[in-house]
């Protein structure tokens, strides 16, 4: 056997040079191939949906822009046959769209309210900047009264009665103090002289309910000989327990007289800051209109459906039958029912439902329909994350000994909330879009004072209708759809590793 | 090991630390709350009531209405009552929602899977069908529909006409109006043996495939007897069908049936409007079905179109279902729009009564307790269909 090595006729040492990619799969061609021209089926559908997406851009563009009629101060330059938008009218006709019948030299203050607000809702929808506490603080107490101050005027008649019942409502929760800082039994035992007083007050009011002569009959913080007997007893039992409380020296009872404090000086606070006269010209509701009701309405349903969400969301998965029954009764009637009937409801039935001599304005009463109508929705958002949370995190809170309100507040609802966010913003952009429903009864929002100008005779012509209605859907896309990127980017922002 | 007596005890809780007596006193405390509103509204409401000389009670359903409506399935003239004019809006609303659903159903699948296209072309045609219509408010669209797109079309004397039946104008879509004459009950019989015989066909077509895996092409078939009986039925009864076509006279069509532009233009706007989240829907449904499962269908040697229709559809659906539920609910609350175009629906001749009777409280109660049932039937239907598709799991 010869063990000559065999060498074989060509061994390459080197590796090949590295070749492009061939051209039909990379660059502009590529992707061509691959996403517009796969198979000759495929190809086809292309060029159809190309000429279809030509066909529209061009008409939108064309109308938009190249047709359309730029300047004029009258209908005449835009009822001219072939002519597109007419953008004149939108021009001459913004500012209504904004302010509605806002009178025009007090518009700054709407802008004042435009921008605070801008000003405090962009670092708070940034999640890298700090301070978020003092930032919701600021827009969920101190903002709305400022728009309220400032978009009414402040003309408010805050009667002397209004701070007797502020007063009766502050020594009752003084009176009760002591059970919230030494518990139920020894706080009872501390206080019991402050509590029959308190009760004695109780039973005046009540009696001067039942007696029912003129004089005693009137509501709870009225000037009658019924409540300011009730005031002086009730107030005695505060102070009674105040007494206690200063009296103890342990932790919580300091910190519960000084969340009292706090309480009391936030609601004097707000009623001398309403009482104040701010020489500013009062502007009645009937007065505000365009994206101003929009926006009005738009957030103070949502603020205001949060609480009452998150109250209702905790009643439903609640143990007790009668909350749960009532919690669910209340969310499903709301959201059975269309939003017109329930802005119809508040609109012609709530007047029924007040007492005499209390009126709402048509505004608040719709305010009052929206906020009813999407905290249903909210609730059922809110218990979505309040579901979503594992039970191991009821269960450890219990185990270390917190009651129910410091279970839900301190460790199940900071991780809902966070959860639901990007829920919360989507009942957002729906409540948003639904404010166009307020129109139907009457007010002037964005929509219904863009259809009311364009049938203004000085534009009428056969393209002002569109453009109002084309401007007016753009403005409303652009905060939609600003909307809805945000959610997206919350929620991969909270999306940490969950997803494969 | 452990006796009787090492048997935990639990301590005795005082009387306020006991979750069963707080629960029960929170409970006591909420009912008197709630009694208490309740009871102010009622009391204010009778005063209001008698102060303002109204009359509670439907008493004013039996009275006749003095207005006419536009459009209306059932018989119905300006001598008719408020319960019928109501009754009326009731099936106006339930046409439009129930024609619109299917519609929308239709265009939100077609939508969804366009979504999910190879083709870039199409996927962006879905995208900017979606993110545009999502994003405007229903009215607006309405308004657009009814007040810019159909009121720019000719009038009736420059009509799109199609083929002398159909005639498209500002006026609405005139179209022939089928008159059934004697005997035209064959052809309905025909039509009700039709969707009998598919059914049963289905069901014997599964179980002889569970049984033998024969398969059976039910669906054409079944489809074919829908169609076939019936004009079998109508030819044994001699074609008692004629046709009344609209004829232009004057200013208007004369003849024929109508489809008003109000009706148009809502239901338009709600399949439009609507199909943008079901297509959502659809496309969240199939991305849902996990890639193994197609992975694993291929590789059992199944061909592109079976995969989808026995593999991924099925599994898709039980994630599209419950939300799309609640689409269906949506566009027939949204239905409720028609007020501001003046299609004539349950709340707008209900808006009118209200006008015209002052009967607040009744005609609110009417449209709750109508909106309401509406809501619980069609979610107990859908919870039901849910349940049947469910994954059935140990």
């Amino acid at each position: 056997m010869s063990s000559a090595p065999k060498t074989s006729a060509y061994l390459r040492t080197e590796d090949a040079p590295l070749l492009p990619a061939p051209i039909s799969m990379v660059g502009i061609q590529g992707w061509i191939i691959a996403n517009l021209f796969p198979t000759i089926g495929n190809g086809v559908v292309s060029i159809l949906a190309g000429a279809f997406l030509l066909w529209i851009g061009w008409g939108v563009l064309d109308w938009a822009l190249f047709s359309a009629v730029w300047s004029g101060d009258n209908r005449e330059v835009c009822a001219v046959e072939g002519a597109g938008a007419c953008w004149p009218f939108v021009y001459s006709r913004f500012a209504q769209w904004i302010y509605g019948f806002y009178p025009i030299d007090q518009r700054w203050r709407v802008n004042i309210c435009f921008l605070v607000g801008a000003a405090a809702l962009v670092p708070m929808l940034m999640p890298s900047m700090p301070h978020k506490k003092w930032n919701v603080l600021f827009l969920l107490i101190a903002y709305p009264l400022i728009t309220l101050i400032l978009l009414t005027g402040g003309q408010f008649t805050m009667s002397a009665a209004a701070f007797l019942n502020a007063f009766i409502i502050l020594a009752l929760a003084a009176t009760f103090l002591p059970l919230v800082a030494f518990g139920i039994e020894e706080g009872i035992q501390s206080n019991r002289i402050g509590f029959g007083l308190a009760g004695f007050g109780i039973l005046i009011w009540l009696a001067s309910f039942v007696i029912g002569f003129s004089i005693w009959h009137s509501a709870l913080g009225s000037f009658s000989p019924g409540s300011i007997g009730a005031a002086i007893f009730i107030g005695a039992g505060g102070l009674l327990g105040i007494g206690q409380l200063r009296g103890a020296a342990n932790s919580s009872a300091q910190a519960a007289l000084r969340n009292w404090l706090i309480a009391a000086a936030v609601l004097f606070g707000l009623m001398l800051v309403l009482k104040l006269d701010f020489g500013l010209q009062e502007v009645e509701t009937s007065q505000w209109g365009g994206l101003l009701v929009t926006l009005v309405v738009a957030i103070t349903g949502i603020v205001a459906s949060l609480p009452l969400g998150i109250l209702l969301a905790l009643g439903r998965r609640s143990k007790m039958p009668i909350v749960k029954t009532f919690s669910v009764i209340f969310i499903e009637a709301w959201r059975g029912v269309p939003l017109i009937t329930v802005l119809f409801m508040a609109s012609v039935m709530l007047p029924l439902f007040l007492p005499e001599g209390v009126n709402f304005d048509k505004l608040m009463r719709a305010l009052i329909g929206v906020a009813l109508f999407s905290s249903a929705y909210m609730a059922e958002v809110v218990r979505g994350g309040l579901q979503a949370i594992p039970k191991g995190q009821y269960e450890a809170a219990q185990a270390l000994g917190l009651s129910y309100w410091k279970l839900m507040s301190f460790i199940v609802l900071p991780q809902a909330l966070k959860i639901v966010i990007p829920g919360i913003v989507n009942s957002f952009i729906s409540l948003f879009k639904d404010t166009t429903l307020v129109s139907i009864v009457g007010l002037f929002d964005l929509l219904n004072i863009a259809t009311t100008t364009s049938n203004d005779a000085k534009w009428a012509s056969p393209q002002t209708g569109a453009t109002a209605y084309f401007s007016a859907a753009l403005m409303f896309w652009i905060f939609c759809f600003g909307m809805s990127r945000y959610s997206l980017f919350i929620e991969r922002r909270l999306n940490t590793g969950h997803k494969r | 090991m452990s006796t009787a007596s090492d048997v935990y005890e639990a301590p005795k809780v005082s009387f306020w630390n006991d979750p069963k007596i707080r629960s029960a006193l929170v409970q006591v405390i909420m009912l008197l709350v709630i009694g208490f509103f309740v009871y102010e509204i009622v009391d204010n409401t009778i005063t209001n009531l008698t102060k303002r000389n109204i009359s509670t009670g439907f008493g004013f359903l039996n009275k006749s209405a003095g207005f006419d409506l536009i459009q209306s399935l059932v018989s119905f003239t300006s001598e008719s009552s408020y319960g019928r004019a109501l009754v009326v809006g009731f099936l106006n609303t339930l046409l439009v929602s129930s024609i619109g659903i299917v519609i929308a159903t239709l265009l939100g699948f077609i939508i969804g899977i366009m979504r999910l296209s190879r083709n870039w072309l199409v996927r962006s045609i879905a995208t900017l069908y979606i993110e545009t219509i999502r994003n405007v408010p229903l009215l607006l669209q309405m308004f657009v529909w009814y007040g810019v797109v159909l009121k720019s079309l000719p009038g009736p004397r420059q009509a799109i006409n199609v083929g002398d039946m159909f005639f498209l104008s500002n006026r609405g879509l005139n179209m022939p109006d089928t008159i059934f004459g004697d005997r035209a009950w064959l052809g309905l019989a025909g039509l009700v043996a039709g969707i009998i015989g598919a059914i049963v066909l289905r069901s014997w077509a599964r179980k002889r495939q569970a049984a033998t895996g024969q398969p059976f092409p039910y669906v054409l078939t079944g489809i074919a007897m829908i169609l076939v009986l019936p004009v079998l039925g109508l030819l044994m009864a001699g074609w008692p069908i004629t046709f009344d076509y609209p004829v232009l006279g004057g200013f208007n069509f004369s003849g024929g049936a109508v489809i008003i532009p109000e009706f148009m233009a809502l239901l338009v706007a709600l399949s439009i409007y609507t199909a943008s989240f079901i297509a959502e829907i659809v496309r969240a449904g199939i991305q849902a079905v996990s890639h193994g499962q197609t992975e694993a269908a291929n590789a059992l040697g199944m061909r592109s179109g079976i995969t989808t229709r026995l593999v991924v559809i099925p599994q898709a659906m039980r994630v599209i279902i419950p939300p799309l539920a609640s689409q269906y609910l949506n566009l027939t609350k949204n239905s409720s729009l028609a007020v501001a175009i003046g299609y004539p629906d349950l709340v707008a001749t209900g808006g009118t009564v209200l006008n015209q009777t002052g009967q607040a409280i009744e005609i609110v109660m009417i449209w709750m307790v109508v909106y309401l049932s509406l809501s619980l039937l069609t979610s107990s239907f859908m919870n039901w269909f849910n349940s049947r598709m469910k994954l059935v799991e140990r």
